[in-house]
């Protein structure tokens, strides 16, 4: 064998990196969207080694639910403040305020989907032509059949039966005024080579992912944390659990898992016997076998 | 060997539809424990709902909700699986012939093609089209698994009739390393584990061999091709540092202080530093996304290649390539298409149709006009502005191209330089 090789980790890296470049050469204002969650963080970290020594050049958009773990919220604020980019931070809220998006009701009532409204108001306010996401296609099966360069009509729409065809590695983001594209670097990658990344960057990550004490509630088959945005039944018993965290989002509807697991090679152990996907715990995805594809095509993430 | 030092193995499924391509891979990712307990769940659900007993493999990868409702795949799947031998990507692709650009898609960036046969069925006409594509798109390595053994009673001359038959009609086509594995998915032999009802089959499981095949690097390691995606400019001009010109190195190995120029300008310098990303490198290899400074402050911009001085690409207005149409509206005559070639991009029209492949028979048609999807054409380009161009089977980066229309921005065909 050739001693000029990449290892599969070097490669996919690499990939990204091409991919991100690409964005930056292809487009007039591409964003990062930032969820707090460890898939942007590495997309951050990349982006960073993609254009070093300058700074990051994309703006860093966060939409925010209202419903946030406090910790988000903080390493967010730390890491926009580390790396001297520019921000921006849609509000669920004030589009709730406005009348553009309606509370869900009920028990199970989450602002997930809300988030597509108050997203692709900002995506038209600040003339967006490409959102760069971490969304990688192990995740979900939908998100399997998304291509690197993901193509949105001017109602921010994406039509999975109709995607232009992606060759070799030449990407083609041409595309009409209101029109942007979902740009995803990551999409080779899955959750255990994130997280050999992490280790092998020594990525800082929010604590929310490693094993900690937290008040939390049993429903539908997980560990939702206590919080004031949660609406308990009185069966349902608030207790508190040595738990982490295998994902990021809303406060709601992110479900913990129990687990000792505080560092990251201990994390990469405990992923390697898993028999469950990360997913499995995101109340989201859980409410009908389309559920992902169904928001995907409005334009979620 | 370390698991840090494990490679990449990007892999295609093609066959007929019916064949099983889902099922084999349903099967690969079950038996190699690669399906998680919530997905099993899922795919169990939409079974029963579909009123079928036992477990939907074929649910694993179809993903969109007109797939599972008519039980076809329409577009790419990628799967992803590891081993404690390799990391895999597999691409999974339609058999219907509408979606054949599909399949030209997963096979772009593959190292090793999977051709399904249905052992009743033998070489289909669809067999053909995707060997054919496969070679084309120079997939180094191909294994064929002859599926469904079951139904011919695991007979071995039945097997030995269509791997000669598939054999003769290669013969056609420059397949450098093909190997077949007589399999049923659906029962799982010899897809991870050996099946003990082919005792008369010396090979191995279809997973060992993905796990130990060679893997012919898609790289070519002579030519340094480096196409520059954008530039940085220093931070301050006081510190006296340089622009740096970012990039992936397309091929080739490159040096501090080799001498280069850069195209289509000709201007020439030297390699200053280079850098693997944030860290500086006294050489750098393909396909690393690097960054480098030059001796001299010369004009470069987003497009141009650096190339060694020593060896040069063609460079030209007037390329021929091997076309694939890939979008349902045919080519419209005299019409200025966008070409994307690497990173650069400008227009270009298609000045004449050669010959038209016909994909049964693999002869050529000089009598052809027009170009309709899934036709494969040999043609005449005339760009606006020269390329950088080298024949696509001795590089793949600088030798592919594709077409975008101008009046949709829709990728409608993709092409090998000929």
């Amino acid at each position: 064998m050739s001693k000029y090789y990449l290892n599969y980790l070097d490669e996919l890296e690499s990939e990204a990196i091409f991919i991100l470049r690409e964005a930056w050469g292809q487009f007039e204002n591409p964003v990062i969207l930032f969820s707090g969650g460890k898939d942007s963080i590495v997309l951050t970290h990349l982006a960073k080694k993609a254009f070093y020594p300058s700074k990051i050049p994309f703006t860093l958009v966060h939409v925010d639910t209202g419903h946030n773990f406090p910790e988000t919220i903080q390493f967010r604020d730390d890491l926009i403040g580390n790396l001297g980019v520019n921000s921006i931070v849609g509000s669920v809220q004030k589009s709730i305020d406005q009348g553009r998006a309606v509370e869900e009701k009920g028990k199970n009532s989450t602002r997930n989907a809300l988030q597509i409204v108050t997203l692709l108001d900002l995506i038209e306010d600040n003339k967006i032509d490409c959102a760069i996401g971490g969304a990688r296609r192990d995740e979900e099966k939908v998100r399997a059949k998304e291509r690197f360069f993901s193509h949105r009509d001017d109602f921010g729409q994406w039509d999975p039966k109709n995607q232009r065809p992606e060759l070799w590695n030449i990407f083609n983001g041409r595309h009409f005024e209101g029109e942007h594209f979902r740009i995803f670097p990551i999409s080779n990658w899955t959750e255990i080579d994130v997280w050999n990344y992490i280790k092998r960057e020594n990525i800082e990550i929010p604590s929310l992912y490693f094993s900690h004490k937290r008040k939390v509630v049993f429903r539908n088959n997980s560990w939702i944390p206590f919080s004031e945005y949660i609406n308990l039944e009185a069966s349902e018993e608030v207790i508190s659990k040595q738990i982490r965290f295998r994902t990021l989002g809303d406060i709601t509807i992110t479900g913990g898992i129990e687990s000792e697991a505080n560092t990251v090679t201990k994390i990469i152990k405990e992923i390697s016997a898993m028999r469950f996907t990360e997913r499995g715990n995101r109340a989201d995805d859980k409410r009908s076998v389309t559920a992902m594809e169904d928001r995907k095509r409005q334009g979620y993430f | 060997m370390k698991i840090e030092n494990n490679q990449l193995l990007r892999f295609i499924t093609s066959g007929n539809v019916d064949d099983g391509k889902s099922t084999l891979i349903g099967r690969l990712l079950y038996d190699s424990k690669s399906i998680f307990e919530d997905q099993l769940q899922n795919v169990k659900k939409i079974s029963e709902r579909k009123g079928n007993t036992e477990i939907d493999l074929t649910l694993f990868t179809d993903g969109l909700r007109d797939e599972w409702e008519q039980g076809i795949t329409i577009d790419v799947a990628y799967q992803y699986f590891t081993t404690p031998k390799r990391k895999f990507i597999i691409a999974d692709t339609p058999g219907h012939v509408q979606y054949t650009r599909n399949m030209f898609t997963g096979a772009s960036t593959a190292n090793l093609a999977i051709i399904l046969i249905d052992v009743i069925n033998g070489v289909t006409e669809q067999t053909k089209r995707h060997s054919f594509i496969a070679s084309l798109l120079q997939i180094p390595n191909a294994i064929v698994c002859i599926n469904k053994m079951d139904l011919v009673n695991f007979s071995e001359d039945v097997y030995n009739s269509i791997v000669e038959e598939f054999k003769e009609f290669a013969e056609m086509l420059s397949m450098k390393d093909v190997r077949f594995i007589p399999m049923s998915a659906l029962a799982g032999d010899n897809v991870v584990e050996k099946s003990s009802r082919m005792e008369w089959y010396k090979g191995e499981p279809l997973l060992h061999t993905l796990e130990t095949i060679p893997i012919e690097s898609n790289i070519n390691e002579e030519d340094v091709r480096f196409p520059v995606q954008t530039i940085l400019r220093p931070q301050s001009e006081i510190c006296q540092e340089k622009r740096r010109y970012i990039g992936r190195l397309g091929s080739g190995v490159l040096r501090e202080g080799d001498e280069i120029t850069v195209l289509p300008s000709g201007l020439t310098s030297k390699v200053k530093t280079l850098y693997n990303l944030d860290k500086k490198a006294q050489e750098v290899f393909a396909p690393m996304s690097i960054s480098i400074t030059l001796e001299d402050n010369i004009d470069i911009s987003r497009g141009d290649m650096v190339v060694k001085s020593s060896n040069t690409p063609n460079v030209s207005q007037d390329i021929e390539v091997m076309l694939c149409w890939l979008h349902n509206n045919p080519a419209k005559p005299r019409a200025k298409y966008f070409i994307k070639h690497t990173t650069n991009e400008q227009k270009a029209i298609i000045k004449e149709i050669v010959y038209k492949i016909d994909i049964e028979s693999l002869e050529k048609n000089y009598q052809s006009e027009g170009l309709h999807m899934n036709d494969i054409c040999k043609v005449k380009l005339k760009t606006t502005k020269p390329l950088i161009v080298d024949l696509y089977k001795k590089n793949k980066v600088t030798g592919s191209i594709i077409l975008i229309d101008e009046a949709t921005n829709e990728t409608v065909a993709a092409g090998m330089i000929v």
